[in-house]
């Protein structure tokens, strides 16, 4: 399973709590749409470390990075292209 | 408290009133009143009454009549200014047969008709039966204390201190009004006068509900008013304001301890109760007695500034300890008395509480609940305020970082968590003197649980929680400032349809206990409202006036203690041990689509994780106890009406229940 599939299935079984993958839209914001709270980042957080191998940095945690699916697939991209 | 009801028939052609219908309904809050149970029948009209003596334990029955008896009432709760009022009447003639609060009530009506409330300080629900004009008039106190609900039904209005009494009179299973629950996945409660059952109504605080010649209306005597007005803010000096605002507040406690029985306190550990314990003990005459809760998560617990109040005024104090399996265990019985879902667990452990104060052998508290409506004193009122200093520059990015002083748990270890901050509280931030802009960041936060109700329900309770309060809003609400919008919504939402209903009231008159409130006494309410918004939030120091009224009374650890919420756990309690059987059975799937008001498919994934323990934010706290307090609230309401409410009605006739009937 491609890390995309991967994230998207967490994030709908653990914060739209469905298995509907047309319920998650790959550009929605986290933040607008309410999926996920100001709390709810650190589990997505906690999620990319353990199942990616990824160590988030302090100042990565920005909405750039991390507040879409898209967004979190190209930060990981460049994670991995800098290590 | 005690607790009443009645059936009134508004046209020649409806139904009698029936004796054991009647029985059966009082049989039903006999809780409240566990003292005596009376119920008088008249050919108009029937009024039953469950009463828990306080005042004048030998003499004080209820139906209480006027001199020549054609004046009844029935009446839960408490006048605390009954002697002054007495003494009053009598110079003005009128002749009492009791010692009782409840019988000024008559004699004021007489004097002074509908208006006779005005005179009135004090917590109550009221059934009024005036057989000279043949009208009833129904009135509930100003803030909301004491419930009172009722409902029209074959030509009968019928009425009772908790939608429980009215059941078996309806003679068929309530049903669930989508639009009330919408409500509470939004404001944590309905708002009055709609209730979660179809059909139903609450009287909403500071009205009246006026039957006579067939008709029902209601009429609002007593509003949550600000200043439209510069000069309308009370002028004198800071020192002065915290003298008064002391006196008023020994005054509300004094006339409190009025009882014919010994009265003990809630001690929360927070500024608010200790400010009520400090002035109890200033009385020599009453020995202090004090109860508290105590959790074993130090995240919750307050014991440690509990400890340093009772050391402070050397009370007698006893603590509840509340465990996973207390507050697990515990919910069933909760909702049951609350008649409605839950959003958090928190009530339950205030049942044990007054359960405990029972076992004590009391049967009246006073408590510190209104402070932080009244005076100023939550953090969401900070919150606006930042919020509003905020939206003047929308562009700041130092603005916003003030909301990191007001929750030190969310300025995350992890750095940059800030910019979620703002992206959360930046809702609104385009209208920041709009009505609801105070509570957008609440409100959104819990209408996610929305998410989880079934498609034909979200369809059904469209959504109009919001649109349906805008309406009911008093028209100068524009003119206040923002601190008193805030405060407004706050009294008239949370506060009064769930601090003091599920966590109040209902929680307390399950143990026969009731709860007296200093700071909603409608004299410190009225002289708090026309204080300037920055006597009570003071720059972001909260309650300010009081703290300066108090200095020196308390311990300093306590004056300045910054406010803790009240909690208890929530998801979590359900799943650290054994997992109530109730629990898997009410969640299963089948079980969720046969009641029909949530997604199974959603529900069980909430289920997989709170049990798995992954159940950590607000909002999956929010939403598994929705849910599951919903299905409990089905099951006893509904699925089992015919067993709770029809069946076992002889059982109320069984109890000593006194009847007088007249021809």
């Amino acid at each position: 399973m491609t890390h995309r599939q991967q994230l998207r299935d967490y994030i709908l079984e653990n914060y739209l709590f469905t298995s509907d993958a047309s319920a998650l839209d790959d550009d929605a914001s986290f933040l607008e749409r309410g999926i996920i709270d100001s709390t709810g980042i650190m589990e997505v957080i906690d999620f990319l470390e353990e199942r990616f191998g990824v160590q988030v940095r302090d100042e990565e945690m920005i909405p750039e990075n991390l507040d879409s699916v898209n967004r979190i697939c190209r930060f990981l991209e460049r994670k991995r292209a800098a290590a | 408290m005690c607790g009443l009801c009645g059936i009134l028939r508004l046209t020649a052609s409806a139904p009698p009133v029936e004796a054991e219908v009647l029985a059966g309904m009082i049989a039903r809050i006999g809780h409240r009143g566990p003292d005596e149970q009376r119920l008088r029948i008249e050919p108009e009209i029937g009024l039953g009454h469950a009463r828990l003596s306080i005042i004048d334990l030998a003499t004080g029955s209820q139906p209480i009549h006027n001199e020549d008896r054609r004046i009844w009432v029935v009446f839960n709760g408490e006048v605390f200014n009954y002697p002054e009022l007495r003494r009053a009447l009598q110079a003005q003639g009128h002749r009492f047969y009791t010692d009782t609060d409840t019988e000024v009530l008559v004699h004021l009506y007489e004097e002074y008709g509908d208006d006779f409330v005005e005179h009135l300080n004090g917590q109550f629900a009221i059934a009024l039966w005036d057989g000279r004009h043949r009208r009833l008039v129904l009135v509930r106190d100003r803030v909301g204390i004491a419930p009172l609900y009722y409902a029209e039904r074959d030509g009968r209005l019928l009425f009772a201190s908790e939608v429980k009494a009215l059941l078996p009179a309806l003679g068929e299973a309530p049903r669930m009004d989508p639009a009330g629950l919408d409500q509470l996945l939004t404001f944590w409660a309905p708002v009055a006068p709609r209730t979660l059952f179809a059909g139903i109504s609450e009287l909403p605080p500071g009205e009246m509900l006026i039957a006579e010649g067939g008709r029902c209306r209601r009429r609002r005597y007593w509003q949550w008013q600000y200043p439209e007005h510069p000069d309308g803010y009370l002028r004198d000096t800071p020192e002065s304001l915290a003298e008064s605002l002391h006196d008023l507040l020994a005054d509300a406690v004094r006339v409190r301890l009025r009882a014919d029985v010994p009265v003990g306190a809630y001690l929360s550990g927070g500024l608010d109760s200790a400010v009520i314990t400090a002035l109890i003990h200033r009385r020599a005459d009453v020995p202090l007695r004090t109860f508290s809760l105590r959790f074993t998560d130090p995240g919750l617990d307050e014991s440690a500034f509990q400890r340093a109040m009772v050391e402070h005024l050397r009370a007698a104090h006893t603590a509840v300890p509340v465990t996973d399996e207390l507050v697990a265990n515990g919910l069933p019985a909760a909702v049951w008395h609350a008649e409605m879902p839950m959003l958090r667990a928190a009530p339950v452990p205030m049942a044990a509480l007054s359960a405990a104060v029972r076992g004590a052998g009391y049967r009246v508290v006073l408590t510190g609940e209104g402070a932080d409506e009244v005076l100023g004193g939550y953090d969401l009122f900070k919150e606006a305020k930042i919020r509003a200093f905020w939206a003047r520059q929308p562009d700041s990015r130092l603005r916003p970082r003030l909301l990191r002083r007001l929750y030190p748990y969310l300025d995350m270890t992890r750095g940059q968590g800030q910019v979620y901050l703002e992206r959360f509280f930046g809702m609104g931030l385009d209208d920041p003197s709009g009505a609801f802009f105070s509570h957008l960041p609440r409100w959104t936060t819990t209408a996610r649980t929305k998410q989880f109700l079934s498609p034909a329900y979200a369809g059904a309770a469209v959504d109009g929680a919001l649109a349906g309060l805008a309406e009911a809003l008093p028209a100068g609400m524009r003119r206040w400032q923002g601190l008193e919008r805030a405060q407004y919504l706050e009294a008239r939402t949370l506060m009064a349809g769930y601090l003091l209903s599920a966590q109040g009231d209902r929680m307390l008159m399950a143990n026969g206990v009731e709860g007296r409130f200093p700071y909603l006494d409608h004299r410190v309410i009225e002289f708090a409202n026309r204080l300037e918004p920055r006597l009570k939030l003071r720059v972001l120091r909260e309650k300010h006036l009081l703290r300066e009224a108090m200095a020196g009374y308390l311990p300093a650890a306590l004056t300045h203690r910054h406010k803790q919420p009240y909690r208890a756990p929530d998801a979590a309690a359900f799943f650290r041990g054994t997992t109530p059987a109730f629990v898997d059975e009410l969640l299963a799937p089948g079980k969720l689509a046969d009641y029909g008001y949530f997604d199974p498919s959603r529900v069980s994934r909430l289920l997989a994780k709170a049990r798995r323990g992954g159940i950590t934010g607000f909002a999956d706290n929010m939403a598994f106890m929705a849910v599951l307090s919903t299905q409990l609230w089905h099951r006893q309401f509904v699925e089992d009406y015919h067993r709770q409410f029809v069946r076992l009605r002889p059982e109320g006739l069984r109890q000593a229940v006194t009847i007088e009937a007249e021809a």
